[in-house]
Formats: C-alpha cells, sequence, structure tokens
C-alpha cells in the first residue's frame, strides 16, 4: 500500500496503462496543461502522437473518441469539467453508447470518457454538476464513480481494459484527498459495489463525494448507538444490485446519499430497486438525500446549503431510526 | 474498386451506381407495399457521388455516411443481400437486424456505418483518419454528410483539428439540395466548400452528377492525404430525386418543390447521363446499357427476394448487447 491524492492514483492509472498497452490514446483540452493534475507529465513521458492537446471542441473531441476506437486504438478522452459532457453528449448517447448494438457487435468501442464533477469549490452552476445518471441513463455505457484514489486508480485501469464505453466520474472536490493505494497492477472491477463500514441499523448508499459525507455521518451516528452499514456503489451503470439488497435485508433501512440533484439522482431507481426486491424487509421509508432541484449556486453558503452534507445524512438517519412501519 | 487500378473503366462506374439505383427503386416499391418495418431515406439521383468518391478508395480506408447511406455502403463494397436483409430487419441483416437502414455498416469492408444524426458521422471520421495517422498506413478517413449537416457546428470543428493535426480526411458534401423539407438556400448561407478556406484546407465544388468528376476531385483529396498533405473538402452539387423520407406525402400538407424543377434534374440524371457520355464516345452499345441495366436489376432483386424470406433476429439475441455479455 501507498498512501496517494487521488488524483495521483488517477494519473498513475493513466501512465500505466500507457505503459502497458501502445494501442491507449489520451485526448482532451489543456491534457498537457492538466488542470486537475490527473494527466500532468504524460505529455512529456508518452509524446504529442499519443498524448493530445485537443481545441475546445466537445462535440467533435467525443466523435473523434469514438471513430478512433472504432478504427482500432483504447482511447482516453478527457472532457475536463463534467459539466462539458453535455457539450459532446451527441457522441456520448447517439453514438458511443449505440453502436455496439446498432452494428450487432462489429464496432466495439474501448473508449473512456473522464470528467470531474460536483460541487464544493463555488465553481457555480456550469462547472458543478455530477451527471453520473444522466449518462446512466443511456444503457450502453459504463458509468464509474470512485469515491477513494484506491477505486479512483482500480477502476479507471479497468475501464481502458474494457472494450466499451465507460464514463469515468471523479469528484472536483476529493481529488487532493489522501488514500492507501494498493501496489502493483491494481484494477477494480466494474459493476461490482464495495461495503465501506458494517453495521446493522440503517444502510446508507453513497455515491462518489458523498461517501466522505457519510463517513462523517456514521462517526457521529455511532456515538448515538446507531450503527450504520455504508455501501459504495462503485458503480452507478450497470449498478451491483445484489449487494445493495443484502445490506437492506440486513438492516432493513435505506438512505441514498447522492450529489446528483432529487429529480435525477440514483435515489430514484435504487429506491425503486429495494421496494420492489426486498419490500417486506423495509422498516421504515426510503430517504433520498440529494442536491436540491436547482442549478448549482456559487456563494459559498448557498452552495454548501444545497448539496448534502453529514448534517442532511445525520438528519435522515436519525428520522428513520426512530420510525418504524412495522 | 481498386484506386487506380487500370481495371476500373467506366462500365464500373455504371454498374456501380445501376447497383444502387435498382436496390433503391426496390425498396421505395417495399415501401410503397408496406413491408418496410421502418423509414428509408433513398438515394436515388446521387449515385455519382458514392460511387466516384468509393471509386478511389481501398477496402481499409474507412467512410462514414449518413441517414440516406444505401449509395454508400454498396458502393464500398457492401453485400446488397445483407443490407436488404438488415432493412427487413432480419437476422441475416448486415447488423442482424439490430440496426436497420439508418445504420447500416459493415467494418470489414471499412464502412463505420451509415448514422441517423446529421452530422453524426464527421466526428468518427475524423477519429478514424486519427487513427489512420497514428498507425502511418496511408489510409483515409472519409466522412460523407449532407448540405444539412453544413449548419453543424462539429463541421467547423472538424476542419480546424484537421488542419491544424494536418489529419488524412476527405469531407464529401453532397448537396442534394434539401435539408429534411427545406430548400438548401434557406438553411444555408454562403457557399458549402467556401467554409474549408479560413482553415486553409483546400476545398472545390464539383459536379456531383459526373462521376469521373468526382473520381477525379476525389483521387486528388485521396493522393494528398496519403501522402500526408491533411484534409480536403469536397462539395459535390447533386439532387435528391426522391423525397427526405419515403412517403413524406402522407404527412406533408405543402408542396416544397415543384415538378419542374424535379424534372429539370431529371434530364440531369447522373446514371442516364454517364450511359450518353459512353455512348458518344463509343465505350458502350445503344443496347449495352439495357442489358447491364437488366442484368443488374436480375441481381440486385433476386438479392431482396431471398433477404424477404430470411426469419427475423430471435428476442434473446438483445441480450448479447448487454454490458458486461461478452
Amino acid at each position: 500500500m501507498t498512501r496517494k491524492r487521488m488524483i495521483h492514483a488517477i494519473n498513475d492509472a493513466l501512465a500505466e496503462e500507457m505503459e502497458r498497452d501502445e494501442r491507449v490514446i489520451l485526448i482532451g483540452e489543456d491534457v498537457g496543461a492538466s488542470i486537475f493534475g490527473d494527466t500532468r507529465g504524460l505529455l512529456d513521458r508518452f509524446g504529442p502522437a499519443r498524448v493530445r492537446d485537443t481545441p475546445i471542441s466537445e462535440a467533435l473531441l467525443g466523435g473523434m473518441a469514438v471513430g478512433a476506437a472504432a478504427a482500432g486504438y483504447r482511447v482516453v478522452c478527457h472532457l475536463m469539467y463534467a459539466n462539458f459532457v453535455y457539450t459532446a453528449f451527441d457522441a456520448i448517447a447517439n453514438q458511443a453508447a449505440r453502436l455496439r448494438l446498432m452494428t450487432n457487435g462489429q464496432i466495439r468501442l474501448p473508449v473512456t470518457f473522464i470528467a470531474s464533477g460536483g460541487g464544493g469549490r463555488s465553481n457555480a452552476g456550469q462547472h458543478s454538476d455530477y451527471p453520473h445518471t444522466t449518462v446512466a441513463g443511456l444503457g450502453g455505457i459504463y458509468v464509474a464513480t470512485p469515491a477513494t484514489a484506491s477505486d479512483a486508480k482500480g477502476l479507471l485501469k479497468t475501464a481502458i481494459r474494457t472494450d466499451d464505453p465507460v464514463f469515468f466520474l471523479q469528484p472536483t472536490s476529493r481529488g487532493g484527498e489522501m488514500g492507501e493505494v494498493p501496489d502493483g497492477d491494481h484494477t477494480v472491477p466494474l459493476g461490482k459495489a464495495r461495503i465501506v463500514r458494517e453495521g446493522g441499523s440503517v444502510t446508507i448508499v453513497a455515491i462518489g463525494a458523498m461517501l466522505r459525507a457519510a463517513n462523517k455521518a456514521a462517526e457521529a451516528l455511532s456515538e448515538e448507538g446507531i450503527d450504520v452499514e455504508i455501501v459504495d456503489p462503485r458503480t452507478c451503470f450497470p449498478l451491483d444490485e445484489n449487494l445493495i439488497l443484502d445490506s437492506v435485508r440486513k438492516t432493513g433501512r435505506l438512505v441514498v446519499v447522492d450529489e446528483a440533484r432529487r429529480a435525477g439522482s440514483m435515489a430514484g431507481p435504487i429506491a425503486a430497486l429495494v421496494a420492489e426486491k426486498v419490500f417486506d424487509s423495509l422498516k421504515a421509508p426510503i430517504v433520498p438525500v440529494t442536491t436540491r432541484d436547482l442549478a448549482i449556486a456559487y456563494a459559498p453558503p448557498l452552495e454548501q446549503a444545497m448539496i448534502p452534507g453529514p448534517t442532511d445524512i445525520i438528519e435522515a438517519v436519525r428520522r428513520i431510526s426512530k420510525e418504524s412501519v412495522t | 474498386m481498386i484506386p487506380n487500378d487500370p481495371a476500373t473503366r467506366p462500365i464500373d462506374f455504371l454498374r456501380g451506381m445501376l447497383i444502387i439505383r435498382k436496390a433503391e427503386e426496390r425498396l421505395a416499391r417495399d415501401f410503397k407495399s408496406g413491408s418496410l418495418p421502418g423509414p428509408v431515406h433513398l438515394y436515388i439521383g446521387q449515385e455519382a457521388v458514392a460511387v466516384g468518391v468509393c471509386s478511389q478508395l481501398g477496402a481499409r480506408d474507412w467512410i462514414t455516411s449518413t441517414h440516406r447511406g444505401h449509395g454508400h455502403f454498396l458502393a464500398k463494397g457492401g453485400d446488397p443481400a445483407a443490407m436488404f436483409a438488415e432493412v427487413y430487419g432480419r437476422r441475416s441483416g448486415i447488423c442482424g437486424g439490430f440496426g436497420g437502414s439508418m445504420h447500416v455498416a459493415d467494418v470489414s469492408k471499412g464502412i463505420l456505418g451509415a448514422n441517423g444524426i446529421v452530422g453524426g458521422g464527421i466526428g468518427l471520421a475524423t477519429g478514424a483518419a486519427l487513427a489512420a495517422q497514428l498507425d502511418g498506413s496511408g489510409q483515409v478517413g472519409v466522412c460523407f454528410f449532407g448540405d444539412g449537416a453544413a449548419a453543424q457546428g462539429v463541421l467547423g470543428e472538424a476542419l480546424n483539428l484537421a488542419a491544424l493535426w494536418k489529419l488524412p480526411l476527405i469531407l464529401i458534401c453532397e448537396n442534394n439540395g434539401f435539408s429534411e423539407f427545406s430548400p438548401t438556400g434557406r438553411v444555408i448561407a454562403g457557399a458549402i466548400f467556401e467554409r474549408a478556406q479560413p482553415f486553409g484546407v483546400p476545398a472545390r465544388r464539383v459536379d456531383g452528377n459526373d462521376v469521373e468528376a468526382v473520381a477525379a476531385a476525389t483521387a486528388d483529396a485521396v493522393t494528398r492525404a496519403r501522402e500526408g498533405g491533411g484534409a480536403t473538402l469536397i462539395e459535390a452539387i447533386t439532387y435528391r430525386l426522391h423525397g427526405h423520407v419515403e412517403g413524406e406525402s402522407a404527412f406533408l400538407k405543402t408542396q416544397y418543390r415543384t415538378g419542374d424543377e424535379i424534372e429539370h434534374w431529371r434530364r440531369d440524371d447522373p446514371i442516364g447521363r454517364f450511359a450518353a457520355l459512353l455512348e458518344a464516345r463509343g465505350e458502350l452499345d445503344p443496347e449495352g446499357f439495357e442489358l447491364l441495366e437488366q442484368e443488374v436489376k436480375k441481381i440486385i432483386e433476386a438479392a431482396a427476394d431471398s433477404a424477404g424470406n430470411d426469419p427475423y433476429p430471435d428476442v434473446d439475441s438483445l441480450d448479447a448487447h448487454l454490458l458486461g455479455a461478452a
């Protein structure tokens, strides 16, 4: 194990995969300058043929990633801020996520769209979205949402080796966070959740940057005698349904914490899944803890108020710990 | 056809155009009889563009196509029976019935697919050209797009990047006079080929109903691209003799073009015109055209008849395209 910042773990994953397979190329705006640090040094190390600074042309960038992958390359397409997924969306939604089925598997697309999302830094309404569910709804593209340095590295390495498109969404506010990263060729499978903390009274499903808030909430709640279980889905599409269902079977209570807005958060599909499959296990209503259905505001107190934090999670857990529908 | 192959004779141009024409005429009849499951956008009148361009390409060169893509598919060597089966939604279709008319693709022939999104192929072809450049293979990426796609921003993005990177990209704009139901002049300002000039990308306008002119312009572009000289834009002026989509008169309440206009262009039909030219040059007997037309028609009708007898895909085959299925 080595202690590393998440952003450096991502950088390691990119470098290792480019080293491992010369067909891996990286394209994106300012991947040389690297505002987040995740692609830093790769241009010098692998050269301008494989690491390509592009114009600010997301529509083209996304399409180009698809075309180069169809023609035999393994493409990492860095979209910088996750909101820029929207400007690249035709390529992601109509091309990348569709071509495998439409061509009956003639075209497989090893493309990893990587972007940094989420609030907490006063980046305001067009640089703070966490649009994992927007992409998850497409059906033909994996959506990986790491919350730790270790998972970031392992998921990204798997994503790059996968023959289908993956949207790898890293939390902007957590890039600097330290974590233990296994040494060697560390990979994490797509579609597999992880139990972060074991507990018996309430299940908290926490996604991306929300894991830190959930951990803080769990510490506070344990002092009140509430032992929560925390599940990190790690991949939002396809979802590891069994692990979530097993946890709720055990605890009978569920809080879903997602930085996405309520209108399009994972709380909806996860609640539907639990209500359908383990309804009889539920002892209390399922509580979503999400961002409000608004554009992310700029001023720090406003932004802080609208994105879930430990207090929101603690309140949600307390509410259903007292309630019982049995 | 093989570029610069002395075996590529004028009669091959004529045969190539007739294959497309007879296939499209068959599909027009199929649509009228109600035997097609979905919409078809026919290429009748534009055959000289696909045949002229593809005559200069090898099997390993990439093309991307449009919703009006049957002509490109056939000219690039796609199998007529597999195309009919696809349009009929049959298991033996080139895409197993998963894609249909708007998505015919044969990667083994370099056909990255027809595309239902106007301008959707531009990014893909740019990516294929990038792959070719990285491979140093001398392959080219060719993008067929319509005048309607000239209104999409991604064209400007592609011209900018292809110029900067000297990509082996050939942009073929088929100006057929209409963006769906809007005459080009009402929705496109300026001359489309001139859009390349500010980027320093060589461009020219050709008579798109003159198969030899299209082939000659393409030959120059292919040579430049293969030699590392970068991209070219060719605007081929042609005319869509059929509607945007078969059966459009059923839902259109007003005419968007006159019968006189259609008649004017019918007299400039690329097939009749080229046959007359060959006769005038003494390269085709007067009865030679009729014989060729009958021969091609027989082959195409047989392909369509046989495809129409093929079974539909099994519903279970959908599972093969779920993420995670091998």
